[in-house]
């Protein structure tokens, strides 16, 4: 970790992501105030987080204001999780963290210390599709592909809690990943046959 | 044994479901700058200070520019034509602002969260200017000056005496209809990354159609086109909004050029507000008047829609009303509204889209004043030609979809309007889909090779439709071989220049042009055998003459030949037309709708729907079912949910995201969403025997939805969405 003085240490940010959320909020507030707040050494900070991504340990320095996904993306190189709309709004970015489903434009990578994380290039078995993945091919669940990794990856997480007992609740447990060609038919289908499987 | 028709999965499957398909925003190169645009809060006016100092003292930041330091548009750029460039209005070559998110600055740094910061950091001051509230603007003529759009289709057309006849009609319905503006919201935002060598551009980008964007990129910069190369194997949706080339394509290759360094532009979601088209606000007034039985005997339909104002962009949802009905006096008038907005676009579903809405309302309140079935109504006025041109069409087989659908639905035995569900008054609805045939210029190259694969090579980009796939299948067809044995090669203008990916004229175009190509090699092959054109067959890997049989791989390596090739092209007079001179062509359908209406809460629930089409041959049951729901939804979405409003006071959208301008998830649509098609060839439109599919499955839902509320609850509502507030009772 740099010893700039303006860094802010990794205790802070173990305290839970939404403390540090209300961190960002005020660095972005467009204000004279918050403008102020951009002075240089505020960002010269970096924290460093161990974490293990799709079954492998990294070390990574990281700037706090670092989303996961942006981390996942631009540092890692795993494009495989897309940016949809940065907000939590579209479901895009989802990838698992500790087995639970996230979406990563709402975690800051400073906040994945000691966690495990998910994303759609660490799912399948080498060459074998994972189920969800199979099914989604199986049933036609796609167009574009761009929403497609989030969805899977959404997919194994509402199928994990248990939210995949029908076709109705698969459709309310799916509703936070847009997919604007709307193949949401063939989407609930292919959750519906893979919950078949993994059961 | 034939794989056409058969619902061949998608070729790119695997690496849509492992997350290895590269979009644009996925590339990187070495030495890249993120680029973030600070953009005008004002609709109007112009820059008079850019404060820089602030944004260029954070670290990472290595440049703002503004609009200075951009290069001048070349000369070339005067040439250039709006469409299939979206605008001229380019920003930053002056301190000029048209609308409210129009790019002033470029942030570059090293980091994409630096580049953010830096836009943050950034402070502008304005000379504001009155700015025109589209909105409520009076309607005007269009300006043929303004643009290439008003080209596309008729502004004004007239037919009889729709006056005269109007006055003799036993029966006349008038209404108007209203839409709000609607944005296409595509999952995948806009995004480039653009790079210099010396004189020579590449730029991996968001796109429907490459060509468009390496002509205007070469104009942008006075290059030759071929200094130009376009990457866009994938693209993460478009629904139109990334069908024509928008300004901050060239002004990211601007940054690159100026900078020496690749330049990566990602837009934000509130950018897509912003910098990209969107489907206009569009009022329409419609008389219609029938005879005693039915027929119609006049139509008249006037239409507005917002637009820029350095450009008319005109949503031309008069088609309807000279092509979906038998009238013999019909008149249609376009008008635009303009103020200060970004310019809007072709968006899913053009022209007949809010048309289809207007006129498939209209329709509804006939049929109820004259006391008939709305299928029947339609029947009375069936049209066996083209109204417009008086040809006949290229196949038309509406009535037979009008059956097939009847029939699923259960149309005729349907629950009487307003029958409960608990707490829910259950309402049908129908209404006619329709959408004209497109054609562009295309070509593409076939190779097949010694061991027995092929591949075919184009520039087209397949964004999600299932072109890359169908094409196999067509490529197979004819060569004889399994269509997993046949490769795409796609996605960059180095290859074989295709039109573009949009308004569904992909299959048509490039996959004539793919038939041609497809021929061509498998006739050389039977001359390489000796064997006459005429009596060969190509099966499962061999030429086939008789009883006698070759297999490519001995036939190729016996001629010492490694690969044959052959090109294909549809070549087009100016472009673009509606099919093959002198038949007219067009897709039709119709489509039925049951939904839930509360009276008490205002809650409206789409229940199920059947859609019927004919559309020419069905090359993939499963790509084009998989178009036609995705159509559908939109065309719930356009029906109940979707709309951008405009806040007049400020001259912005009010949301420019995805929580507060409402799209349908996956909880809104119901399993129940039945797709058939009319077995169909049509030999008049080409020589695959299809038209067209996707752009019409968005179209007429609207309007069976409304018809259903109707049905449901009584209320007819006019203005769309369906919100809650137009439904409460009392």
């Amino acid at each position: 970790m740099s010893d700039h003085p303006g860094k802010i240490s990794r205790r802070t940010f173990m305290r839970g992501t939404a403390t540090v959320a209300a961190g960002v909020a005020v660095i972005g507030a467009p204000t004279e105030a918050g403008a102020q707040d951009l002075a240089p050494s505020r960002f010269s900070s970096s924290v460093t987080v161990r974490f293990e991504i799709n079954g492998v340990d990294h070390v990574l320095d990281v700037e706090p204001r670092t989303t996961l996904l942006d981390a996942v993306r631009e540092r890692l190189q795993l494009t495989g999780t897309k940016k949809g709309c940065n907000r939590g709004e579209c479901g895009a970015c989802t990838v698992l963290m500790d087995d639970r489903r996230v979406n990563s434009c709402l975690i800051l990578a400073a906040s994945t210390d000691g966690r495990k994380i998910t994303t759609i290039e660490g799912l399948a078995d080498g060459p074998v599709l994972h189920p969800v993945q199979q099914a989604f091919i199986d049933h036609d669940a796609f167009q574009c592909g761009f929403c497609t990794s989030g969805q899977i990856m959404s997919a194994v997480g509402c199928i994990a809690e248990g939210h995949a007992g029908s076709n109705a609740e698969i459709r309310e447990w799916m509703s936070g990943n847009l997919c604007r060609c709307s193949a949401y038919p063939q989407i609930a289908a292919a959750v519906e046959a893979a919950a078949g499987e993994i059961v | 044994m034939s794989n056409l028709g058969e619902p061949v999965p998608r070729s790119d499957g695997k690496i849509k479901v492992n997350g290895s398909a590269r979009f644009a925003a996925d590339q990187s190169l070495p030495g890249q700058l993120h680029a973030v645009f600070v953009s005008s809060t004002i609709p109007a006016g112009r820059v008079a200070n850019i404060d820089t100092g602030l944004a260029l003292g954070l670290p990472g930041v290595v440049r703002v520019l503004v609009a200075g330091d951009l290069p001048p548009l070349h000369a070339d750029f005067n040439e250039t034509m709006v469409p299939p460039l979206a605008t001229k209005s380019i920003p930053m070559q002056s301190d000029e602002i048209l609308h409210e998110g129009q790019p002033i600055a470029i942030v570059l740094a090293e980091t994409l969260e630096a580049a953010e910061a830096g836009a943050r950091a950034v402070r502008a001051t304005y000379a504001p200017a009155p700015y025109i509230n589209p909105e409520a603007a009076a309607p005007d003529a269009v300006d043929p000056e303004r643009g290439g759009y008003s080209y596309l289709d008729a502004s004004e057309f007239l037919k009889g005496d729709p006056e005269a006849a109007m006055t003799s009609a036993a029966h006349v319905v008038q209404a108007e209809y209203a839409q709000p503006t609607r944005h296409a919201n595509p999952m995948e935002p806009s995004a480039i990354l653009a790079s210099w060598s010396g004189d020579n551009l590449t730029v991996y980008d968001s796109v429907q159609h490459l060509p468009a964007v390496q002509a205007n990129l070469a104009a942008t910069f006075g290059l030759e086109r071929a200094a130009v190369r376009v990457i866009s194997p994938h693209t993460g949706g478009g629904f139109g909004v990334k069908g024509y080339v928008w300004p901050h394509e060239l002004l990211a290759a601007m940054a690159a050029r100026v900078m020496r360094r690749p330049v990566k532009l990602v837009l934000t979601r509130r950018d897509m507000y912003g910098m990209v088209g969107t489907q206009p606000r569009v009022t329409q007034e419609i008389r219609l008047g029938a005879d005693s039985t039915g027929k119609l005997v006049s139509m008249t339909h006037v239409v507005s829609n917002v637009t820029g104002l350095t450009e008319d962009y005109i949503e031309f949802a008069t088609v309807p009303s000279r092509s979906f009905y038998a009238c013999d006096n019909i008149s249609n008038l376009q008008l635009v509204r303009r103020g200060n907005m970004t310019l809007p676009t072709y968006m899913r579903s053009p022209a007949e889209g809010p048309g289809s809405w207007a006129l498939g309302s209209a329709m509804d309140e006939l049929a109820r004043a004259v006391g008939m079935d709305p299928i029947d109504l339609r029947l009375a006025s069936y049209a066996e030609v083209d109204p417009v041109s008086g040809d006949p069409w290229s196949s038309k087989k509406l009535r037979e979809a009008y059956a097939l659908g009847s029939e699923r639905f259960g149309w005729r035995s349907r629950p009487a309007g307003g029958t409960l569900d608990g707490h829910w008054r259950i309402g049908c609805g129908m209404a006619d889909c329709s959408q004209g045939v497109t054609r562009f210029g295309s070509t593409v190259r076939v190779l097949l090779k010694a061991d027995g694969t092929a591949r075919f090579e184009s520039s087209l980009c397949d964004v999600g439709q299932g072109p890359a796939t169908i094409f196999a299948q067509v490529v197979g067809e004819i060569l004889g071989l399994s269509p997993d044995r046949v490769h795409a090669v796609t996605g960059d203008t180095n290859l074989p220049p295709a039109g573009p990916t949009y308004g569904s004229a992909t299959t048509i175009s490039t996959g004539t042009a793919l038939h041609q190509a497809a021929t061509a090699v498998r006739d050389r092959l039977a001359r390489l055998c000796g064997w006459p054109v005429a009596e060969i067959a190509m099966r499962g890997g061999s030429i086939v003459r008789g009883t006698e049989s070759r297999t490519i791989e001995a036939v190729l390596s016996e001629a010492g030949v490694s690969e044959l090739s052959g090109d294909g092209a549809l070549e087009i007079e100016n472009y673009a037309d509606a099919g093959l001179p002198g038949f007219p062509a067009r897709s039709f359908g119709a489509i039925f709708v049951e939904v839930g209406v509360d009276p008490e809460l205002g809650l409206l629930r789409l229940r199920r729907a059947t859609g019927a089409y004919s559309v020419g041959r069905i090359l993939n049951a499963r790509t084009a079912r998989s178009q036609m729901i995705g159509g559908i939804v939109w065309g719930w979405g356009q029906a109940a949910m979707e709309a951008s409003h405009f806040e007049p006071s400020l001259g912005r959208w009010h949301a420019k995201d995805l929580a507060n301008v409402v799209l349908p998830v996956n909880a809104d649509i119901p399993p129940e969403i039945d797709i058939a098609f009319v077995d169909e060839f049509d030999p008049n439109a080409g020589p695959l025997g299809v038209r067209s599919v996707g752009t019409m499955a968005a179209t007429g839902v609207a309007a069976a939805v409304a018809n259903a509320v109707y049905d449901a609850i009584g209320i007819r509502v006019r203005e769309l969405p369906i919100t809650p507030d137009k439904l409460v009772q009392g």
